[in-house]
């Protein structure tokens, strides 16, 4: 009886395509393929369409690519959470103003508070800094998810509120002044001064670790699969997910490590590190950003929390039928508080970044980042219906809006230019979204 | 048979000012099943969800092996060993069988992560005995069939050794085939101690497979007694008029004689 229907799903099989059963071997989601696609066109067009416009394309270079990763950071952080609340059917439309309040009490707290007190160049300012920026933002997302999970009142309505609120708070903490500098060590989470990146070495050992990662993670999975006797992936299809992981992290280490240090920063550091400068210069490699590590893990995190805990099944679980998910025992008001609360502790992730990387804090921080993120995270495959989404597609999307702007900002696009192009392209895409579900069903 | 294994006594829910359900009383035994017949809008569902915790009830007692429980939500209740297969079905249609079966009461391995291969392997355990063509375990319970999503509910009330049992319309989605199928699964849990309230339409599926009927109308109880002491033409009259045959004990919602 097994062996019969067994023997008809082989059938099946090789009736299909080679193209289909490849994607069902490996599993690869359709969707991301084209969005990756989407990206390489973003980034090419870009290149050849500065090369007839300027005379040398520019887009992809290591120095334009590591901006853009560093650039990127940020929205990356906090479309990981965003994913999260519309999955579960909510919005947050109040990060941006979040951000905002976030970065000026950090920033606040550290020029005016612990920087006299402490004294200047602490070590432990930028602790404190941080944990500030990451307390505030769990207590005003805790604030927002109450307000929704237990006083119902919609999501919407909620943070549309704190959009306006928290704006008003930040601009009530320093009067429209701008909070500078940031306290020295806190200024190199943004990635901006020299010392906030890795250098090459450490990039690539970080790159092995990485592939080792993927290596470990496929064969912990078969090993757990085998145990129980479950149907496998093929082994070229094992074989083949493990080499395109692994090509993506040691060529991202590639890419970073081709951006020379500027010819002045290499000089300085070598004199004061007693090394001899080279015949044509000391060439150093910034390798990976501190803001890019933090978004890497806070991705990783994120995935791991939306996927391998009780916590993100609930959240998946409320998306898809929030009245089943409290029939079947989940504390959905809970759920809902947390994840408001995770959704503002990433916002003072951001905050950090963004303030960091300006070297400056003042209320027009974070301005229409809201928007970015929900953009983001609906380019990265993100349903506003609910239940369908994940956080490596809104980081993916992250970078595909900055890459528009960047791109457009390399070729003196006209601002007003690019928001008009970057708002289309966030309709084109859920258009095209829509053309390949109702397709797909 | 002394204690009864669920006792509600004198339950009353209102929405706004329409009582959708009245003093009503309903018992059940080990081993026993109890159909729930009568109209839409009777309140059987109504009354069935203040057991497993969906509803608040406003008035009345509830009782497991005589003791008085405390159910304030469908959590309380699955600590009691109610378990309930809702009409809706009540399934997350973006996850898969295992994760519905599984929700709210994950398998989880000793570093606190989801125990998917676990949860896998026991979830083909029992579906394997509902349905054993079911092979979709990878796809989203959205893309799944009438009866292969009917299945999963089932399945999901059975896998915690459930001691009371609710099934709303269980057959309502299904084909005859499958109909039956279920019909021998009630038979089975019966036969393994387990009290079933069976709340449905068809007055067929309910005489062919309950021990006892009662009859709900206007949100009363009209009246409660054996399926042999019945004929199929008087329960209908109870669940049309209101009217209470000799074989069964009357309620607050039968008709004055």
């Amino acid at each position: 009886m097994s062996g019969g229907v067994e023997a008809t799903t082989a059938h099946l099989v090789a009736a299909e395509s080679p193209v289909k059963r490849f994607f069902r071997a490996t599993e690869i989601d359709t969707r991301l393929l084209g969005m990756v696609g989407a990206l390489v066109l973003i980034w090419v067009g870009f290149q050849i369409f500065g090369g007839i416009i300027t005379g040398e394309g520019v887009f992809l270079t290591p120095r334009n690519l590591w901006n853009l990763l560093v650039q990127t950071s940020a929205i990356a952080v906090m479309s990981t959470g965003m994913v999260l609340i519309i999955v579960m059917r909510h919005i947050d439309l109040s990060v941006g103003s979040m951000l905002s309040f976030v970065g000026v009490v950090t920033g606040v707290a550290q020029v005016y508070w612990l920087s006299p007190w402490l004294g200047a160049d602490n070590p432990f300012i930028w602790v404190v800094g941080v944990l500030v920026a990451l307390g505030a933002g769990a207590a005003l997302g805790a604030l927002n998810g109450f307000l929704i999970a237990y006083a119902g009142i919609p999501s919407f309505i909620v943070t549309l509120g704190g959009l306006i609120v928290y704006n008003g708070l930040a601009w009530w903490v320093i009067r429209g002044e701008t909070v500078a500098p940031m306290d020295a060590y806190f200024e190199l989470i943004g990635g901006t001064p020299s010392g906030s990146w890795i250098g090459g070495t450490a990039s690539w050992v970080l790159g092995g670790l990485l592939c080792l990662a993927i290596i470990v993670g496929i064969f912990v999975n078969r090993s757990a699969r085998a145990r129980f006797k479950f149907p496998q992936r093929p082994i070229w299809a094992e074989a083949f997910l493990i080499i395109v992981g692994c090509a993506i992290a040691l060529g991202t280490v590639a890419v970073v490590n081709a951006y020379p240090w500027p010819p002045k920063v290499a000089e300085s550091y070598a004199t004061d590190h007693n090394i001899p400068v080279p015949e044509g210069g000391l060439i150093l490699s910034h390798g990976f950003a501190i803001p890019m590590l933090i978004a890497l893990g806070v991705g990783a995190v994120m995935t791991f929390m939306a996927t391998r805990t009780r916590f993100g099944r609930y959240v998946y679980a409320i998306g898809g039928n929030p009245e089943a998910a409290e029939l079947a025992g989940v504390n959905t008001k809970r759920i809902t508080l947390q994840m408001f609360m995770l959704m503002g502790m990433l916002v003072g992730v951001a905050a950090c970044i963004t303030a960091a990387r300006l070297d400056a804090a003042s209320n027009s921080l974070g301005q229409f980042d809201e928007l970015y993120v929900i953009a983001a995270t609906v380019i990265g495959g993100t349903s506003l219906a609910g239940g369908v989404g994940t956080i490596y597609g809104a980081m993916l999307g992250a970078l595909v809006m900055q890459s528009l702007q960047s791109g457009m900002t390399l070729l003196n696009f006209d601002s007003a230019v690019k928001d008009v192009i970057v708002g289309s392209v966030l309709v084109f895409a859920v258009w095209i979204d829509q053309i390949y579900r109702r397709r797909q069903s | 048979m002394t204690t009864p294994l669920v006792e509600l006594k004198d339950i009353s829910i209102a929405f706004g000012g329409i009582k959708a359900v009245d003093r009503a009383s309903l018992d059940l035994f080990p081993g026993e099943v109890v159909g729930l017949l009568g109209h839409n809008g009777a309140g059987k569902s109504t009354l069935i969800k203040a057991l497993s915790g969906a509803y608040k009830r406003d008035a009345g007692q509830i009782f497991v092996n005589g003791a008085e429980a405390q159910i304030g939500n469908p959590r309380d209740a699955k600590k009691y060993g109610i378990e309930t297969i809702y009409q809706t079905l009540a399934l997350a249609d973006n996850v898969d069988a295992a994760a519905n079966l599984f929700l709210g009461r994950e398998l989880r391995t000793r570093w606190g992560t989801l125990d998917d291969v676990a949860m896998e392997a026991e979830a083909r355990k029992v579906m394997g005995r509902l349905n054993p063509n079911f092979r979709r375990f990878k796809d989203p319970v959205k893309q799944l069939s009438g009866g292969q999503r009917q299945s999963v509910a089932i399945a999901r009330a059975i896998l915690f050794n459930a001691r009371i049992l609710i099934m709303d319309e269980p057959t309502a989605a299904l084909g005859p085939q499958e109909t039956a199928q279920v019909g021998e699964l009630i038979k089975q849990l019966k036969a393994d101690g387990i009290g079933i309230f069976l709340i449905s339409h068809d007055i067929h599926d309910v005489f062919d497979l309950a021990d006892r009927v009662t009859v709900m109308k206007n949100g009363r109880v009209v009246g409660t007694g054996p399926v042999t002491a019945m004929s199929k033409d008087e329960v209908l009259g109870m669940i049309i008029l209101g009217k209470c045959p000799p074989g069964a004990v009357p309620g607050p919602g039968a008709m004055a004689a």
